[in-house]
């Protein structure tokens, strides 16, 4: 019998060991990728100088191009890539909806809109940059965020709502929904754009196109501490979403208060999507693409798919900005419009593949 | 021991009683059935002694404790619940037993949940499945699945509801005479909900028939008597007995029914 109970658990140690190896591949190849994209741009800088610099060494050309445009660029693919994929897989579970993300279910348009709000009503205040790299600066960013949470968890509550009174809806029922509160911030966003002055339109346009390339060490650095905190609570919660993904009684039978960390959950996702598209606009798909194919390595076990989908929803942005940065250069293609190429496709698959059961 | 008393319950928005002072008592170690026709209440009844669904007013304690006084946690540690479809989830056999050691985990599973996990995959017969998919299952293996997860609690109240609705001949058999064994052995008091009476008949110590949200009878081998089935269902019935136990055989047409009993008499 013991000798039994020794080679059962060999067997899944090994198997555990499987996952962690899954999680170690994304996490390296989001590493090389981030420091490969540090390195493209209008000057090429070798990826030896790049670790020299990082390492605090290097040109002074070399230096100010990685610490003052490179860097932040990568870091802001890193940190809202991680950001939008970890909330996707959240979403996806908690809503028991594989169609479920930020984008898919308006969150991201309800945000954007509130980032309107905060540049046309409340004045976040938009000025004229000198520095080339970025014709346009938000020099308020924290009303903005404000107002981008705000109108981003409105979409949030809509959607748990209609999950919650019409349980029958299906998934891809709660997408439409999604498409119909998209539309209605949409549309409230051109509106503010007709009436708004040519600066704070440039500032609301570019929400719509997404850019990585106006964020600041500073609007990182709170992007980074969200993040953190949130990651910290969807892996604190990895074991209720494991019980949540056999189905609703049979997690509240296992003692987990399904209500309060499905709200919960919605709550910290809509926040980390709004942060995400206050400082960069909206970039859809991130956050559906990278859970899915991170389950099929990890399946849906979030005690590895929630490390996993943040480190593949980095690596997939990394490659989409750095494809736009150099395809055709100097020209930089909008970051939002390349994850979409990438994403339409992809969420086109998982809504003919029928509302089935996750990946 | 555990004890259910007076639970009540009607659905959010409705005057309708689904349930109506509903109690019974069950010694520990053994297995009672809850019968009656589909809308009797049987799985609301489960879903109550669980909390998954809010009781109006009533009781059920196990061993003297109250429930009520539990947090969801504590509760998951007594109280075991089997639902009818379990969503086949994506994750492998060993994952989904380990799942049912989620009250006690409180950041992670330790090296005793693993063991504990694993020596009731062995008990139930799941060697060797400890990798296989879940949602690759067939219904009888997955349900073994499901009642090792629920195991795994540790239990000492196991709710079934409609354990063997989707299984063959041989897998009903089989997961309710694993549950009897369970049962006996761990000294635990178990509910399921059944539709055949037969089945219940063989595997179950207690019977509980509900009728329009009240409990119409509930006893040993005593309450199952044709009278009682027949107000019940609205079936008539015969009792045959074969080796020892009492088959039940019945007669579905009333009005056929209803000759052979005044020809009898």
């Amino acid at each position: 019998m013991d000798n039994h109970s020794a080679e059962q658990l060999r067997v899944y140690d090994r198997y555990l060991r499987r996952k962690r190896a899954a999680l170690l591949v994304v996490f390296v190849t989001a590493a090389l990728s981030a420091l490969y994209a540090v390195g493209v741009g209008s000057i090429s800088i070798p990826l030896g100088e790049v670790v020299r610099v990082l390492l605090g060494g290097g040109e002074a050309v070399a230096r100010t191009a990685i610490w003052n445009i490179r860097l932040p660029r990568v870091a802001a693919a890193v940190l809202v890539g991680a950001a939008l994929a970890s909330a996707g897989a959240v979403m996806q579970c908690v809503l028991q909806n594989p169609l479920a993300s930020a984008s898919t279910l308006g969150v991201s348009q309800g945000a954007a809109f509130g980032a309107a709000v905060g540049i046309v009503v409340f004045g976040g205040g938009v000025v004229n940059s000198a520095s080339a790299t970025t014709a346009i600066t938000i020099q308020n960013p924290y009303i903005i965020t404000l107002c981008a949470f705000f109108f981003g968890s409105l979409s949030t509550a809509a959607v748990i709502a209609i999950s919650q009174l019409k349980r029958d809806v299906g998934p891809s029922g709660l997408v439409l929904a999604g498409v119909a509160l998209s539309s209605l911030f949409s549309g409230g966003s051109t509106i503010l754009q007709y009436f708004a002055d040519d600066t704070k339109l440039g500032a609301i346009v570019f929400w719509t196109f997404g850019n990585l390339g106006s964020t600041n060490w500073r609007e990182l650095g709170i992007l980074a501490a969200v993040l953190l905190a949130s990651l910290g609570y969807f892996l604190f919660n990895r074991w209720n979403y494991n019980a949540m993904e056999t189905g609703a009684d049979a997690a509240r039978s296992l003692g987990v208060n399904t209500r309060s960390v499905m709200l919960l959950s919605m709550g910290i996702c809509s926040l980390l999507s709004a942060v995400a598209v206050s400082f960069v606009g909206i970039i859809s798909f991130v956050g559906l693409v990278a859970p899915h194919i991170m389950r099929r390595f990890v399946g849906s076990d979030y005690r590895y798919l929630i490390p996993c989908s943040a480190a593949a929803g980095a690596l997939l942005l990394i490659l989409a900005d750095t494809f736009g940065r150099s395809v055709m250069a100097p020209v930089v293609l909008p970051i939002g419009a390349l994850t979409s190429f990438l994403g339409a496709p992809m969420f086109l698959f998982l809504l003919f593949k029928g509302g089935k059961a996750h990946g | 021991m555990v004890k259910v008393e007076n639970i009540t319950y009607t659905y959010p928005h409705s005057s309708r009683e689904i349930l109506r002072e509903v109690g019974f008592d069950l010694p520990a170690g053994e297995c009672a059935a809850v019968l009656g026709n589909n809308g009797a209440g049987k799985s609301t009844l489960l879903k109550c002694i669980d909390r998954i669904l809010p009781a109006r007013g009533g009781r059920v304690t196990v061993d003297g404790a109250d429930m009520s006084a539990l947090s969801g946690r504590e509760l998951a540690q007594k109280i075991a619940y089997v639902p009818q479809s379990a969503r086949a989830a994506d994750m492998t056999v060993f994952d989904a037993v380990l799942l049912g050691r989620r009250p006690y985990i409180r950041w992670d599973v330790g090296e005793e949940d693993r063991r504990i996990a694993g020596a009731i995959l062995r008990q139930m017969g799941l060697s060797g499945y400890e990798l296989r998919s879940v949602a690759e299952l067939s219904g009888g293996e997955a349900q073994k699945v499901l009642l090792a997860r629920a195991l795994a609690q540790q239990p000492r109240l196991l709710l079934l509801d409609e354990p063997t609705s989707s299984l063959d001949l041989r897998s009903q058999h089989h997961v309710l005479q694993t549950v009897r064994d369970v049962a006996r052995e761990q000294r635990l008091s178990v509910v399921t909900v059944l539709h055949d009476l037969n089945l219940a008949i063989r595997y179950c110590d207690k019977f509980l028939f509900l009728q329009d949200a009240e409990v119409y009878a509930y006893g040993g081998l005593e309450v199952m008597t044709p009278e009682i089935i027949e107000a019940v269902y609205g079936v008539h019935v015969h009792i045959i007995e074969h080796h020892g136990l009492p088959v039940i055989v019945p007669f579905p047409e009333v009005g056929q029914g209803e000759d052979a009993k005044s020809s009898k008499s």
